[in-house]
């Protein structure tokens, strides 16, 4: 455990949302993603630093009931090379070749002829990657999009930043157990308590930091 | 006085016909910084050379042969691009993708000091950064590169997010413009992007002998590191700074519009 930013952690552990709650955001994110592009598929790949793999996290349209949670190294293909280079690029015109696109196809048996891939930045580091798959045929990509695509891709990484922060406040939850816990537990009570019992909460609160001299420093 | 004369006969108008006409590129060594290129690739033609950086478990620079060639198809594109531009320039490459992605911005740098020992005139990066603690390495070494008579092309971002080395001012930053022209290319009065080439809608190689059509800053790049190319093979004697007044002369949207 190491101080401070572990109990931050667990107390916006109780307050912030749910795996599920935003999961569903980038699920929204994808849909839309699909849906201003107009193309077949779309979906979001994070990487898991440990083992230095992409992860489908969220997928729209093909292979939406079997792509989640399937791994592919990070290193080679379009996606690692747009993780590594943290440029975006659009490939299109790619004739029913399977070794394009390889982990798309590898378990849906659908082989795009075309991908948008865009990195999800934020601050300083690239945390996955957002594919667009198969735009709509006999139209020429623009410079517009590929502006579009950018802005897009920036608003789908703040978007992961936040579930992973909710995912590393679970952790640490998780792995420290009773302590952290009790104040994970408190801030998300204090929260859900209607104005008059959580003003008195409030009190006390103060009550028991005075007491522990936190006032004071 | 002697020392400071200018070796090259300047003329009063300068044209894209003094610029680059009837140029090639042969003799003037590219490199392309990236992840890897198929050499076998028609589209290619070969390579000079061609190697891969990696970081060992110590964090020690490696440097090989390359065997395992492009790991994306994009390094592919690049030199095709080149080629195409300037079809006797020596291309080699410096893979610095695919061995771990976590380190993938320490052998960026790695690769980048490679390429600038190795004193190609044209270096060409259609990648990036984010990580800031890389800035000021990755400055010093665009400095060097500046001043070793070596031109750094290299991709500018089109996303909100602060990225290097493209904002460096001694490399010349790339971003797209829509038009078929590979040899149109515009000034930007609004830097940090200083110039742009044509990135969207192009026909590039890819893996397994292919050819794509692909979109991207990535792709605007080589057309202009294709350009500088032609000039050097023309005018070999210009400094970097002198490269970037020729392009700017010569852009679309200045001086070679109608020429």
């Amino acid at each position: 455990m190491n101080g401070k930013p572990d109990l931050q952690a667990a107390v916006a552990a109780g307050v912030v949302g749910s795996e599920e709650s935003f999961r569903a955001l980038l699920g929204a994110i994808v849909e839309v993603a699909r849906s201003i592009f107009g193309a077949t598929a779309s979906s979001i790949l994070l990487l898991d630093a440990e083992t230095d793999e992409l992860v489908f996290e969220a997928v729209v349209g093909e292979g939406e009931d079997t792509l989640i949670g399937t791994r592919f190294p990070a290193q080679t293909g379009i996606a690692g090379w747009v993780l590594a280079t943290r440029t975006p690029l659009v490939i299109e015109d790619v004739q029913n070749d399977p070794r394009f696109a390889r982990d798309v196809a590898e378990d849906t048996g659908y082989v795009p002829k075309g991908m948008m891939a865009a990195p999800l930045l934020y601050d300083e580091d690239a945390l996955g990657v957002l594919y667009v798959l198969d735009r709509p045929e006999n139209t020429l990509f623009s410079l517009q999009e590929m502006e579009l695509l950018g802005l897009f891709a920036h608003q789908a990484a703040i978007a992961v930043d936040l579930l992973l922060k909710a995912r590393r406040a679970e952790r640490i939850l998780r792995e420290d157990g009773d302590e952290l816990g009790v104040v994970a537990k408190l801030a998300a009570t204090m929260d859900s308590l209607e104005d008059a019992r959580r003003d008195a909460g409030f009190r006390l609160l103060r009550d028991l930091a005075s007491t522990l001299g936190a006032l004071n420093s | 006085m002697d020392q400071i004369a200018i070796p090259t006969e300047w003329p009063e108008r300068v044209t894209r016909e003094w610029a680059f006409g009837g140029s090639t590129g042969g003799g003037v060594g590219v490199c392309i910084l990236d992840s890897g290129v198929d050499g076998a690739h028609p589209r290619v033609g070969g390579l000079e050379s061609a190697v891969v950086i990696s970081l060992d478990e110590n964090e020690d620079v490696v440097t090989e042969a390359d065997m395992e060639g492009d790991v994306s198809g994009h390094g592919t594109a690049c030199a095709g691009i080149v080629r195409d531009v300037a079809p006797e320039a020596a291309i080699s490459s410096v893979r610095v993708l695919g061995s771990n992605s976590k380190g993938s911005g320490a052998a960026l740098l790695a690769g980048l000091r490679y390429a600038v020992e190795q004193g190609f005139d044209v270096i060409n990066m259609s990648l990036s950064t984010t990580k800031k603690p890389f800035a000021s390495t990755l400055h010093e070494l665009a400095d060097s590169a500046y001043f070793r008579r070596t031109v750094l092309v290299a991709s500018a971002h089109n996303m909100p997010v602060e990225s290097y080395p493209w904002r460096f001012s001694s490399v010349i930053s790339v971003g797209s413009h829509e038009d078929p022209d590979p040899l149109a290319f515009f000034y930007n009065p609004n830097p940090p992007v200083e110039f742009f080439g044509r990135g969207v809608n192009v026909a590039v190689p890819w893996l397994g002998g292919r050819t794509v059509t692909a979109s991207g800053n990535s792709f605007a790049t080589p057309h202009l590191s294709g350009i500088c190319a032609l000039i050097l093979s023309k005018h070999p004697e210009l400094t970097p700074f002198q490269l970037k007044s020729v392009l700017y002369l010569t852009a679309t949207n200045v001086g070679g519009g109608g020429q």
